[in-house]
């Protein structure tokens, strides 16, 4: 038979475990808040310094010496084009390498090199890829400092995101509906381009958009190739000027884009500059907002929709 | 003369359609071979581009190291690459790197397993379906702005404590910088926490344990390879940070592991040679690509060390 003063202790022993667990919840919440609050506070103070300044003019205004004049034209078309080639490059080549590894490859040491090496490339800080586009890009393959080293040197930035978005929606997708498809006689490709990539695309395209919403902030890299800070005029568009400029010759243009637009006004000691660089940061942070709240919503459709 | 000529049309027809069809599935057969061919490429290339990597750094840092002696490299105090008494000990650029990625890990550690801790073993499922994302939109906010947010937000309210504090500083790039990692070391830990099997957790509960002392001493334990794992991911991201440093901390290379004073750091030196107009081919061109490679050896080593950590603490359910 238990004594009154043993059922007391244990009480008070629970009572103090669970303030304990108390506690640490409460731990927990305030260690969420300091990165809530802190997104809250970069984000409100980035508004109220940029939006007065954010008008018709300053998107289509070319950058200025004078601080009320200037704009983001050359910066956020830059952005648009290296993104286009971005994602020419890196969405089939991170596709095709996600689904050899899974449909295709046999187990031998040969993919487990490739494995590994593409975890290791996901490590790797993203100046170092900036290093790379220099030597091979800028100056082996003679591109210059232009669009198209500038789209490359992102792509193979965010391939590794593309590849692991590929490799874990095809993993989700049940054995059986591979069993079924060979059941019928379907080859491997048969089997890859009327299954599998229509049943992953929406997983794929949620890595796509978070590769590139990563990507149209990055800023070391392109600095890296030698982008100028200051562009005051567009590449040339197809067929336009004259002598008429060829379909593909603004690939080769020099190019400025959003986050070295930033990061030029930034440096500025004029407290003027410092309003055009919140402005340029809250259409950056608004950008990447808005692709991350999409690849989530895809990703949350994705799940309500599939049920296998 | 009938049969024959009808013949040839028939047997043809039908030898038509059976080597047709065994054609058809040649054909089929190749196409698949090419096919894989070209996927197989797709995948090899992403080992080509580590070969680039280290071939041209290496390349580079070559040409650099023929006239740099690599103990003035290494054991070097003073950093001058630019100026005409030229200087190359990589250390000032290091202790940069060090002491910012220090301030910053000091922040995302702590806060980044206890938020782990919290949402894999504590929070309600709808607290982790709105903080899961949430904490991935905050891994997604551009560097560029964080440094922003470090040179005109955070440096003043620090100015303001502490007013010896200069403008540029490694303490205000090294905090946000800490922010920035919190979501990567918080999300994968929290990975690895919730892969610790909940017959593990059931057990512990069953002998009366409370959820924290499960936490702490059932689930943490368990799941350490993970957790390992998660922090080296964050000291490579500390130490490859670029855009924080080069806005907030000043670039002026500073032999110090003072937090409260401006540094450059490895990435920042590389983003200042960037900016200015270095003839290609010249020293300081060079220089670049040796502190990049610098920079390649550390994240190596740290990766390494990860891979390792997890073979030898892996706990297998």
């Amino acid at each position: 038979m238990m004594k009154a003063a043993d059922l007391a202790a244990i009480r008070a022993i629970i009572t103090r475990a669970k303030r304990w667990d108390l506690f640490f919840s409460l731990l927990g919440i305030l260690s969420l808040m300091v990165g809530v609050l802190t997104f809250t506070v970069l984000f409100v103070d980035m508004a109220i310094q940029g939006v007065p300044r954010l008008s018709v003019d300053f998107f289509t205004s070319f950058p200025s010496r004078r601080a009320e004049h200037a704009g983001i034209l050359s910066a956020w078309v830059g952005t648009v084009l290296v993104m286009l080639l971005t994602a020419l490059a890196a969405v089939p080549l991170g596709v095709a390498a996600g689904v050899y590894l899974e449909e295709y490859a046999p187990k031998n040491w040969i993919t487990d090199i490739i494995e590994i090496n593409i975890s290791n490339l996901a490590g790797i800080p993203s100046i170092v890829y900036g290093l790379l586009a220099l030597g091979l890009f800028v100056y082996y393959f003679g591109f210059g400092q232009s669009i198209l080293s500038a789209g490359l040197t992102l792509a193979l930035l965010i391939l590794p995101v593309i590849i692991v978005a590929t490799r874990e929606s095809i993993r989700a997708i049940p054995q059986s509906i591979h069993e079924g498809s060979y059941a019928c006689g379907a080859t491997t490709w048969q089997t890859v381009s009327d299954h599998i990539l229509p049943y992953s695309s929406a997983g794929i395209l949620t890595g796509v958009i978070i590769g590139m919403a990563r990507a149209i902030g990055e800023t070391a890299p392109i600095i890296t190739i030698g982008a100028l800070t200051f562009i005051a005029f567009l590449p040339t568009a197809p067929f336009a000027g004259d002598p008429p400029a060829g379909l593909f010759d603004w690939i080769f243009a020099p190019f400025t884009v959003m986050p070295i637009q930033m990061f030029n006004w930034t440096s500025r000691p004029e407290a003027a500059f410092t309003v055009n660089a919140a402005a340029a940061g809250f259409v950056l942070v608004f950008m990447t907002l808005a692709m991350n709240g999409l690849a989530i919503y895809v990703r949350y459709r994705l799940r309500k929709n599939i049920k296998w | 003369m009938t049969a024959s000529t009808s013949a040839p049309p028939l047997s043809a027809a039908v030898g038509h359609g059976v080597s047709d069809r065994l054609s058809k599935k040649a054909s089929r057969h190749v196409k698949e071979r090419i096919i894989e061919a070209l996927l197989f490429s797709a995948a090899a290339f992403s080992v080509f581009i580590t070969l680039a990597i280290v071939y041209v750094l290496v390349k580079e840092s070559w040409v650099f190291f023929e006239t740099v002696p690599l103990s003035d490299f290494l054991f070097d105090t003073q950093w001058t690459p630019l100026f005409d008494d030229a200087h190359y000990g990589i250390m000032v650029l290091l202790s940069g790197t060090l002491t910012s990625s220090a301030v910053a890990l000091l922040v995302a550690i702590p806060l980044g397993t206890i938020i782990a801790l919290y949402l894999s073993e504590f929070a309600g499922f709808k607290v982790r379906e709105i903080a899961k994302p949430f904490l991935e939109l905050l891994g997604g906010v551009p560097t560029i702005v964080y440094g922003y947010f470090a040179l005109t937000f955070l440096t003043p309210i620090l100015q303001r404590i502490y007013p010896d504090l200069p403008g540029f500083n490694l303490l205000s790039a090294g905090l946000v910088m800490g922010i920035m990692i919190i979501p990567y070391v918080a999300s994968l830990s929290e990975d690895a926490m919730r892969a610790v099997p909940m017959a593990l957790r059931e057990g512990s509960y069953a002998m009366g344990a409370t959820r924290l002392q499960t936490a702490l001493w059932v689930v943490t334990p368990a799941a350490t390879s993970g957790i390992a794992s998660a922090y080296i991911l964050g000291i490579s991201r500390a130490v490859g940070e670029t855009m924080i440093l080069a806005v907030a901390a000043g670039m002026q290379p500073n032999l110090t592991f003072n937090p409260t004073e401006p540094g450059a750091t490895i990435t920042s030196y590389i983003v200042q040679v960037a900016l200015g107009d270095l003839p290609h081919g010249s020293i300081g061109y060079q220089t670049i690509f040796a502190a990049g490679l610098t920079l390649l050896l550390m994240t190596l080593a740290f990766n390494l060390l990860g891979y390792w950590l997890r073979k030898r603490y892996r706990e297998v359910y």
